[in-house]
C-alpha cells in the first residue's frame, strides 16, 4: 500500500537538478513521478522510480544524499470534484497532508496523485474506510506500463 | 600638525601621561610589586604557580624579572568561572563585567570602587588624550551591560565633565536622530558601526559631514588605517583608536593621542610586555609579537602577565605629543582563532558547540566573515545530513532556525545559517579551513 518516495536536497543554483538526473538516467532507472519544493536556499527533490533501491545505490554513488519516505498512491476520478471527494474524506477524520503531486498516467477517466501523510498507517485506513482505492505496488506498475 | 585637532585645555588627570622615563620606570615597580604581592597572597592559583617555579614575591626586584613571573591566560578564567580569580572579597566588589569565553560560559571579570575610579581614570585620560575636554557632547554607543565597553566610556566622559548621552547600540535611526538633534561633538563605537551610521544617514539624508561630531572614539574590533581614512573622508570627525579588554579592565588600556599614530598604553596602570606566542621570550621594542599585560593597580582582580593574544609591536619612538608612554602598533591578527565580529569574540569551538547541539553530530561547515557597507557579515554554511534532511520544507525549516537560535544563545550573535549540499564546502589534507574571513583587516 505504502510507496517509496526518495527525496534529495538540491543547493540553489544552476545544474543542481542535473546531478540527480543524470546519475539515474546513465543507469537507466526512469523517473515515473517527482516534484520538487523550493526555498529561497535550496530545493527538495522528491521521485518517485520503481526499483527505489537501486535508484537510492547509484544515487548515493552520485554524492547526493538521500531519504527515503513512506508515501500513498491513490486513485481518482479525472473529472470535476475527483480530488475533493478524496480529500473530504481526509477532513473528516482530520488527517493532515503534508503535500500532494500527481501521476501523469491516467487510464479510463481515472488518474494518480501521490499523497504524503503525517501518519501514513492511519491516513490509509482512513481513504480506505471512505471507499477511496489506494494503490498497491503491482496496480501502479500495471498502470504505468501503458 | 595638519591632522591635529584643536588644543584642549589640559586635564590634571593627564599628567601621568608625560612622567619622566625614570619616575614612570620606578612608578611601575613600586605597583607592580605590590599587585605580585596581593595576588600572591590572595589569588591561590597564582600562589601555586609561583611555587612551582620556587618563587616569591621577594624575588622581584627589577622591572627585567617580570620575565620570571608566571603567564596567566584566557583558560584560567574560563576555569575559575565565574569567582575564582578575585583577590578581594565579594563584600568589597561593586561590578561584574563579563565577555564572551570559548565554551559559551563567559569569563567574568570585577571591580572594586577603587578599581571602578582607577578605570574611570584611564578613560578619561583617553578621552582627554584626543582631545576631548569637559564641555563636549558625547554619544556613546558602546553597548551597556556586561560589555565594558558602555560603561567604561560613560564613567570616563562623565569624570572628565562631558556631556554624555548613554544611548549604546543598536536602533541606528534613532542614533542618527539623536545626532543630528543633540549635537553630539564627540561619539564611542565600533569603526565598523560608524561606517554604517554614515551609510545610513546618507540614505536619510543626514551628511554626517555637516554634523558637529569632532572626535571619534573607536575600539573594541580590529581595524585598519583604510578604515580610518573612510570615517574621516564620510564625516567631519578625527578617527580615534582605543584599545582595551575586559579581562584587563575593558576599555582604557590604550588611546590614540591627537597624532593619531597608535595607542599609548596607559604604563602606570598596565605593565606591556611582548613576546614571541611560540617560545614565550620576550621580543624586543619594534618587534613584532603577542601583547602581554599586567595590571599594576587593579585589587579585585589583578592580572599577572596576561597573553592578550593580540599581536603587535611595542614603541618607544618618541611621539611628537610629548607623552612618555610606549604606543603599540595597530592590531591587525590574533595568535589564536579568535574572530572579532561586531565587537564580540568568537571562537569557531563555539560554533560547532552550537551545531553539535542541535544536530547530534558534528557536520562539515565553515564560517564565512565578511563586511558589507562597514558592517560585518557571519554566514554559517552547513552540509545537510541525513538528520536533518527531510522531504518537507517545513521540517528543514525548522532545523534551519533551531541551528540559528543555537548560533546565537551560545555566541550571542546572530548568524545567516546556509543548508548546503552534502561535499560541497572544501576538505583540506588535515585540519579542516573552517573561517573563511574576507574582511580586508
Amino acid at each position: 500500500m505504502k510507496l517509496k518516495q526518495l527525496s534529495l536536497f538540491l543547493q540553489n543554483e544552476p545544474g543542481a537538478l542535473t546531478v540527480p538526473c543524470r546519475a539515474l538516467a546513465a543507469a537507466g532507472v526512469n523517473i515515473m513521478t517527482f516534484s520538487l519544493a523550493d526555498t529561497q536556499q535550496y530545493g527538495i527533490l522528491r521521485i518517485i522510480v520503481r526499483d527505489w533501491e537501486k535508484a537510492k545505490a547509484v544515487l548515493e554513488d552520485s554524492g547526493c544524499l538521500v531519504k527515503v519516505t513512506d508515501v500513498v498512491a491513490v486513485e481518482v476520478l479525472n473529472r470535476p470534484g475527483g480530488l475533493l471527494a478524496v480529500l473530504e474524506v481526509l477532513e473528516q477524520a482530520q488527517v493532515n497532508v503534508e503535500y500532494v503531486y500527481a501521476f501523469t498516467v491516467k487510464r479510463g477517466d481515472k488518474g494518480v496523485l501521490v499523497f504524503r501523510f503525517g501518519d501514513t498507517e492511519a491516513a490509509i485506513k482512513t481513504l480506505q474506510a471512505g471507499g477511496i482505492h489506494v494503490m498497491n505496488d503491482a496496480e501502479l506498475a500495471d498502470r504505468l506500463q501503458d | 600638525m595638519s591632522k591635529i585637532n584643536q588644543p584642549a585645555p589640559f586635564h590634571p588627570a593627564s599628567a601621568m601621561d608625560f612622567l619622566p622615563l625614570p619616575q614612570l620606570r620606578e612608578t611601575q615597580l613600586t605597583r607592580l610589586k605590590s599587585i605580585v604581592q596581593r595576588a600572591y597572597d590572595r589569588v591561590p592559583l597564582f600562589r601555586k604557580r609561583m611555587e612551582e617555579r620556587s618563587l616569591t614575591p621577594d624575588d622581584l626586584r627589577t622591572l627585567e624579572d617580570t620575565v620570571k613571573l608566571p603567564f596567566s591566560a584566557k583558560a584560567d578564567l574560563r576555569d575559575a568561572y565565574p569567582f575564582g580569580l578575585f583577590a578581594s572579597p565579594l563584600s568589597e566588589i561593586v561590578r561584574f563585567h563579563a565577555s564572551s569565553g570559548t565554551t559559551g560560559k563567559p569569563i567574568v571579570v570585577a571591580y572594586t570602587q577603587e578599581d571602578v575610579d582607577d578605570w574611570s581614570r584611564a578613560m578619561l585620560r583617553s578621552f582627554a588624550a584626543c582631545g576631548v575636554h569637559s564641555g563636549d557632547i558625547v554619544h556613546n554607543a558602546y553597548g551597556y551591560g556586561l560589555f565594558t565597553g558602555g560603561l567604561g566610556a560613560h564613567y570616563g566622559a562623565e569624570a572628565l565633565g562631558a556631556s554624555v548621552i548613554p544611548v549604546s547600540g543598536g536602533n541606528t535611526d534613532r542614533q542618527i536622530m539623536v545626532l543630528k538633534d543633540f549635537g553630539a561633538t564627540v561619539i564611542c563605537c565600533t569603526p565598523s558601526y560608524f561606517i554604517h551610521l554614515i551609510d545610513r544617514g546618507a540614505e536619510l539624508g543626514v551628511d554626517f559631514k555637516h554634523l558637529p561630531l569632532r572626535v571619534g572614539v573607536f575600539g573594541a574590533e580590529p581595524w585598519t588605517e583604510s578604515m580610518r581614512q573612510r570615517i574621516e573622508a564620510g564625516s567631519a570627525l578625527k578617527a580615534y583608536d582605543i584599545y582595551g579588554l575586559t579581562e584587563i579592565v575593558g576599555p582604557g588600556v590604550a588611546m590614540e593621542c591627537l597624532c593619531q599614530a597608535g595607542p599609548h598604553v596607559f604604563e602606570d596602570m598596565f605593565y606591556p610586555e611582548i613576546i614571541d606566542p611560540q617560545t614565550c621570550e620576550p621580543c624586543p621594542d619594534g618587534v613584532e609579537g603577542e601583547l602581554v599585560l599586567t595590571t599594576l593597580c587593579k585589587r579585585a582582580m589583578p592580572m599577572i602577565r596576561y597573553r592578550t593574544r593580540d599581536i603587535t609591536a611595542l614603541t618607544a619612538e618618541p611621539c611628537p605629543c610629548g607623552r612618555t608612554l610606549r604606543r603599540i602598533m595597530r592590531i591587525g591578527r590574533r595568535s589564536d582563532d579568535m574572530l572579532i565580529i561586531r565587537g564580540v569574540n568568537l571562537f569557531p569551538s563555539q560554533i560547532e558547540a552550537a551545531l553539535l547541539k542541535v544536530e547530534g553530530t558534528l557536520p562539515h561547515y565553515q564560517i564565512v566573515v565578511d563586511r558589507v557597507k562597514g558592517l560585518d557579515t557571519l554566514e554559517v554554511q552547513v552540509e545537510v545530513t541525513p538528520n536533518v534532511l527531510s522531504d518537507t520544507v517545513g521540517a528543514m525549516e525548522a532545523v534551519h532556525r533551531k541551528l540559528a537560535h543555537s548560533i546565537e544563545s551560545i555566541t550571542g550573535l546572530r548568524a545567516e545559517v546556509r543548508l548546503v549540499a552534502p561535499h560541497t564546502i572544501q576538505r583540506s589534507e588535515g585540519k579542516a579551513k573552517r573561517v573563511i574571513d574576507k574582511r580586508k583587516l
